[in-house]
């Protein structure tokens, strides 16, 4: 089983989640789902800090810092959610509108 | 008290009452009047303690700035003859026009700030006198024009007022700044700005050219202060400020200044022979040119005003003249106490006929003010030099010094002047306080109290006296008369000016006796000799071409160059960047991406 599972394959799954998630945030209009792929953006750098951290084995032991730091991150990310949801809250109330392409007049 | 602590209280005592005036007193004008002159009064007693005599002093000094080697400049006072002489005229004189000024001023709006200036100029004044460096004495010289300047202008609802402290603020200025580049100057030369270092260290000068050019620099204060030509245009305008601040400031004291301080660097002038010249001849020009504007002024206090600069064109040449500083000195101090006499006799004169100035609407007030009438009759005979009065002695001591040291030009020009006085003096007199009354406003006139005729009695002994040995001697002046020389020296001059003085009476009272308005008319005279319309046409031509070459430059290069490029710079700057400001998030969050990969792709490769 270990054998069938390298870095690389993590890796490459993590690129793809970065990938649809920067994909997303540059052509969807909606700002909840620019701020999803956000999200998704940073579990793929999040599921590559793990993998490197997993397969960093030092004398037959993995190291697992990288899951200790995963959790202070998944919290500060839970908090910056909280942030943000309230600014897209607080920016529709005053709007009326979650296109991006509208919300443009800090232009001039 | 010790001396020193009396110097530092007649210093400092007019200060702090004309700041009490100012913050305090202000809305009491009695008290502050009767304060300000109970501190003339006090300054008045204390010098006259310090007159009794004593070592010359170099009084404690603080230190003000202090920058190691290179320049250290203490406030420190010196005591010594020509300081206590001159203080004492300043506070005696001082005193009298404070008393004086209670009646003349007794109804005045301004009263408080009024003594409150009449205060602050016995401060800066004494700061002169007792200064004993150029540096203070120049401090000092600044704030004597600063009171001279609110007391002009003391009647500022009057234009004419308002201009004449400007004007003579303005001119003092051309003036102090030539004493300050000589102040400078005289400092490079000698390393010192303290008088007593700087006589020390003059003798070893080697650049005798640039110390007469410092000397004439110094002597420049005293043109501007002194209104000597051709700065002296301020002192005729500014008789616009009320008569007992003519009599102290622009007749005995202030402009007295310019002559002693340069009495009081004397060792200077001497070793700059030159320049010693020019003060000469500056001074008997002065005095020529103001005795003949004299002749046809019709303002009383004009008169008086042109009769001061004439003086002081005396006192000028004395300082001139080797070995003639001391006489100029004695001139200063006779002088004072006469001129302060006239000025104030003219006031009370000017309040009895009801701001009356114009001598040809008065006439006959000799029945009308007795008292005020003999007061100035005696100040006339001491400016017009009748013998054995204070005023004879001293124009001789001048005369006699001038001719002792063969400068004929000068001497010439003085004993011209010494014909002119005693006319334009007796045609006030006669116009004035003889024939018959001209106005409503004589007619009306009756004679002052005594706050403003003891004054005058005062003044009118010291006219007489204050030549003689029993007042000279405690007062310090330089000179004294000197009865058994002059009938053992009877000679050139003393023939001359007696001369003048008999000429000069006897054809003014041939030519002005019982006139109702002037049989005589030099319209050169009386204009001035158009120097005031001179100087306003050049003041006119050079700030006209002075503002086009303004207006070029402001037009054809700080305008396209300094303003508008920059401008266009930013502006077209701004408008190429703004193209990539389209205000989309995901755009900017495209062109991020695209940054960051390349730079991967950069760091990489």
């Amino acid at each position: 089983m270990e054998s069938a599972l390298t870095l690389d394959h993590f890796l490459i799954v993590s690129g793809f989640l970065f990938a649809i998630g920067l994909a997303g945030v540059l052509v969807r209009r909606n700002i909840i789902v620019i701020f999803m792929c956000l999200e998704l953006m940073l579990s793929a750098a999040n599921l590559t800090l793990v993998a490197f951290s997993r397969f960093n084995v030092h004398e037959g032991q993995p190291s697992y810092e990288g899951h200790v730091l995963l959790f202070f991150i998944i919290t500060v990310a839970a908090a910056e959610v909280a942030v943000g949801l309230a600014i897209i809250v607080a920016l529709y109330r005053s709007r009326e509108t979650t296109d991006v392409g509208k919300l443009n007049t800090m232009k001039n | 008290m010790d001396v020193t602590t009396i110097a530092w209280t007649v210093l400092l005592l007019p200060l702090i009452v004309a700041v009490s005036i100012l913050l305090g007193l202000k809305r009491w004008s009695g008290l502050a009047s009767l304060v300000s002159t109970g501190s003339a009064f006090i300054t008045l007693f204390l010098c006259i303690r310090l007159a009794g005599g004593g070592d010359d002093l170099e009084a404690a000094s603080f230190s003000w700035i202090n920058m190691g080697d290179a320049l250290q400049i203490d406030i420190g006072l010196v005591l010594d003859d020509l300081s206590r002489g001159m203080m004492l005229i300043v506070t005696s004189i001082g005193f009298l026009v404070h008393l004086f000024s209670l009646a003349y001023m007794k109804d005045d709006a301004g009263k408080s700030r009024y003594f409150a200036g009449l205060s602050l100029f016995m401060f800066s004044m004494t700061g002169i006198v007792l200064a004993d460096n150029f540096i203070m004495m120049f401090i000092f010289w600044e704030l004597v024009g600063v009171s001279s300047y609110i007391l002009i202008g003391h009647w500022f609802e009057k234009d004419s007022a308002a201009d004449a402290a400007k004007k003579a603020f303005l001119t003092n200025r051309i003036g102090d700044f030539g004493f300050m580049i000589g102040i400078l100057l005289v400092w490079t030369l000698t390393g010192s700005i303290y008088f007593n270092e700087i006589a020390a260290a003059v003798g070893g000068v080697e650049n005798a050219k640039l110390l007469n050019i410092a000397v004439f620099c110094v002597f420049c204060g005293a043109i501007g202060k002194s209104a000597q030509l051709p700065l002296h245009v301020w002192l005729p305008d500014a008789m616009e400020g009320p008569t007992p601040v003519s009599a102290l400031i622009h007749a005995a004291t202030m402009v007295a200044a310019g002559v002693f301080m340069l009495a009081r660097v004397t060792f200077l002038v001497e070793s700059a022979e030159m320049a010693a010249t020019v003060i000469a001849w500056i001074g008997a020009i002065t005095a020529l040119v103001a005795a003949l504007m004299a002749l046809q002024q019709n303002d009383i206090k004009r008169i008086l005003a042109y009769s001061t600069l004439s003086q002081l064109g005396y006192m000028i040449m004395a300082q001139g003249v080797h070995h003639g500083s001391d006489a100029g000195m004695f001139h200063l101090y006779t002088h004072a106490f006469f001129k302060a006499l006239l000025f104030l006799g003219s006031g009370a004169v000017i309040y009895a006929c009801h701001h009356e100035q114009d001598i040809w609407k008065m006439g006959g007030l000799r029945k009308k003010m007795p008292i005020t009438f003999i007061t100035f009759a005696i100040g006339t005979a001491a400016l017009i030099a009748v013998p054995f009065t204070s005023g004879f002695w001293s124009k001789e001591a001048i005369l006699e010094a001038a001719h002792h040291e063969h400068l004929w030009g000068p001497y010439t020009l003085a004993i011209i002047v010494a014909f002119l006085t005693p006319f334009y003096m007796t045609r006030l007199v006669i116009v004035a306080f003889f024939g018959k009354n001209r106005s409503d406003n004589a007619d009306h006139a009756k004679e002052v109290g005594p706050i403003m005729w003891v004054p005058l009695a005062l003044l009118a002994f010291m006219a007489v006296f204050s030549a003689y040995d029993f007042l000279t001697g405690p007062l310090m002046a330089n000179g004294h008369a000197d009865i058994g020389h002059l009938i053992g020296h009877f000679g050139l001059t003393a023939t001359l000016s007696l001369t003048g003085l008999v000429v000069g009476v006897s054809a003014a009272i041939y030519f002005y006796k019982g006139k109702d308005k002037d049989p005589i008319s030099i319209p050169a005279f009386a204009d001035r000799f158009y120097i005031d319309e001179i100087y306003e046409k050049l003041i006119a031509i050079f700030q006209d071409g002075a503002s086009k070459v303004c207006d070029l430059l402001d037009r054809y290069f700080i305008d396209p160059i300094v303003a508008r490029f920059p401008a266009m710079t930013a502006m077209t700057t701004g408008s190429i960047l703004r193209i990539f400001q389209m205000g989309n998030v995901q755009t900017y969050a495209f062109m991020f991406s695209i940054a960051v990969v390349a730079l991967i792709v950069f760091l990489i490769s």
